[in-house]
């Protein structure tokens, strides 16, 4: 294998410990240590990948949206209306939840919890861009094609986020009386009911 | 050179409101450049034929000018159809230059019947069946009005008998190869993505919030400066678009939004590629773009 592929995916090695960590710890509770010890490497070494813990969970976000982003992607280019779009939508991310929950709660509980973490070198939408270009993607197509209605971005957005987010919430606090994927069609209905035009 | 070795230069008007006319006049260097044509008939300046002489169909013309709109049928002057004036020396000129988007593309007339009103060669960015006869002659020198110097540009190349690179529209790459973005003083603030809200300042880029079409139009005019000293942009105006085949749109001061997106963005440029720079862009704050250039009140 070639060194650089070899690096590669090291570090990407770094990210999914971390991820996991991170997501259940906390930020703060969580070490570099921590970190190398889960990977069974020193922490030295993982300086070498990462310079700080700020700057790890920094390119965690931008893993994390990434991987969002290009599942919301493939929706995006599928020829089916707005409405299903948003049914598609709702369900990778309830499943995203299910299957992959440090992704969400690592959005959750370190990015959103964590502002100071994520101002240098993150700020605004820098770090998350891969998953808000396709969501504004979406908006921009079911606007045009008639769809939905016009309106600003962050009411849209924090709508359709909110809510998500929320019932993931509830879920990970076990509150949720049916498994979340049960509510995938009642909640894309409600989101498509609040933004059609 | 003596008259009889200079191209003859007929300028003809269709349904117009002289603005290529009238632009044209205010070319710094004017006669210098009529010098280098005779000047057959042109609507306003001194030339050797009448215009009954022009309809009598008896004037010689190596270069036409085609000022406005053109209307097959109906459309007419002291009795005779302008259409047909029009196609009998378009078939006699080595050369036809459509001056303005109403030649080019129908323009502003063509809203009064989309129907019956087109460019001469081209109805908004289709071709007319006048196409295949004049093609190969043809130069489109779109604007709402021309840039005058555009047009002295193509003259001059004529009489120096220099081939004129075009596109599929067949402006000349030369002057439309850009779009008006290039050159704009206000470019930086594009990239940061800093907007104006108001018209007349120096500061902020105009696309977001006052329609500028300048990401999207072809022109030179922040290149070639009007009057030599200024363009819409420069002086605080969102650019109207008016080079354009779509010209004129429904509002020259919106830019068309979907929740917040813009719906067209910048030449050459995909979406997720413009959403994901704007994004980025938008996240920071530029000390110096968001300060007056002058402060008035100190
Ligand atoms: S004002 Fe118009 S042409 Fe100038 S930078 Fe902004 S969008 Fe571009
Ligand atoms: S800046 Fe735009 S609207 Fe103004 S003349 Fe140029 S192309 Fe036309």
């Amino acid at each position: 294998m070639k060194a650089e592929k070899k690096k590669a995916l090291k570090r990407e090695s770094i990210i999914k410990a971390a991820l996991q960590l991170f997501s259940v710890n906390g930020f703060h509770k969580t070490t570099i240590p921590d970190i190398a010890a889960k990977l069974q490497m020193s922490a030295g070494n993982v300086y070498n990948y990462f310079s700080s813990k700020d700057i790890l969970a920094q390119e965690i976000i931008k893993y994390t949206s990434k991987a969002l982003g290009e599942e919301i992607h493939k929706v995006n280019i599928m020829n089916v209306s707005a409405k299903e779009k948003i049914e598609k939508i709702v369900e990778i991310y309830f499943m995203m939840a299910k299957d992959r929950p440090e992704m969400i709660e690592y959005f959750l509980r370190v990015y959103l919890s964590n502002r100071e973490v994520f101002h240098q070198g993150c700020e605004g939408m820098v770090c998350v861009s891969g998953f808000i270009t396709e969501i504004m993607i979406f908006f921009d197509d079911s606007v045009s094609s008639g769809e939905l209605r016009n309106q600003d971005f962050f009411s849209a957005f924090g709508l359709f986020m909110g809510y998500l987010g929320g019932m993931v919430f509830l879920n990970g606090e076990e509150v949720l009386p049916k498994p979340i994927e049960e509510y995938i069609h009642d909640i894309s209905f409600n989101i498509y009911n609040a933004l059609k035009a | 050179m003596t008259c009889q070795n200079k191209p003859k230069l007929l300028w003809l008007q269709s349904i117009t409101c002289n603005g290529n006319t009238h632009s044209f006049l205010n070319h710094p260097e004017l006669f210098f450049i009529l010098s280098h044509f005779e000047v057959v008939h042109h609507p306003v300046l001194d030339s050797s034929y009448s215009m009954e002489d022009v309809i009598g169909g008896i004037v010689p013309c190596d270069v036409l000018i085609i000022e406005g709109s053109f209307q097959e049928e109906g459309f007419l002057k002291s009795g005779v159809e302008v259409s047909s004036i029009i196609k009998h020396y378009a078939n006699k000129a080595k050369h036809i230059i459509s001056v303005g988007t109403c030649a080019t593309f129908g323009g502003i007339f063509k809203q009064k019947n989309p129907e019956a009103i087109s460019g001469f060669c081209f109805n908004g960015e289709e071709k007319t069946e006048r196409y295949s006869t004049h093609a190969s002659k043809l130069i489109s020198l779109p604007g709402c009005p021309m840039h005058p110097r555009w047009l002295s540009y193509v003259l001059l190349m004529i009489s120096g008998k220099k081939d004129i690179p075009i596109d599929n529209l067949h402006r000349p790459v030369e002057l439309y190869g850009y779009t008006v973005h290039t050159g704009c003083t206000r470019n930086e603030y594009f990239e940061w993505k800093i907007d104006t809200k108001t018209f007349g300042l120096k500061e902020g880029c105009l696309f977001y919030e006052t329609g500028c079409r300048g990401p999207y139009t072809r022109g030179s005019c922040n290149k070639i400066l009007w009057n030599d000293i200024n363009s819409k942009t420069r002086a605080g105006t969102p650019c109207f678009g008016c080079t354009e085949p779509n010209y004129p749109q429904e509002s020259f001061f919106r830019t068309k939004t979907n929740m917040g997106i813009p719906d067209k963005v910048p030449l050459g440029v995909s979406k997720r590629a413009y959403l994901t720079l704007t994004g980025v862009a938008k996240s920071f704050t530029i000390q110096r773009f968001t300060e007056r250039l002058m402060e008035y009140d100190k």
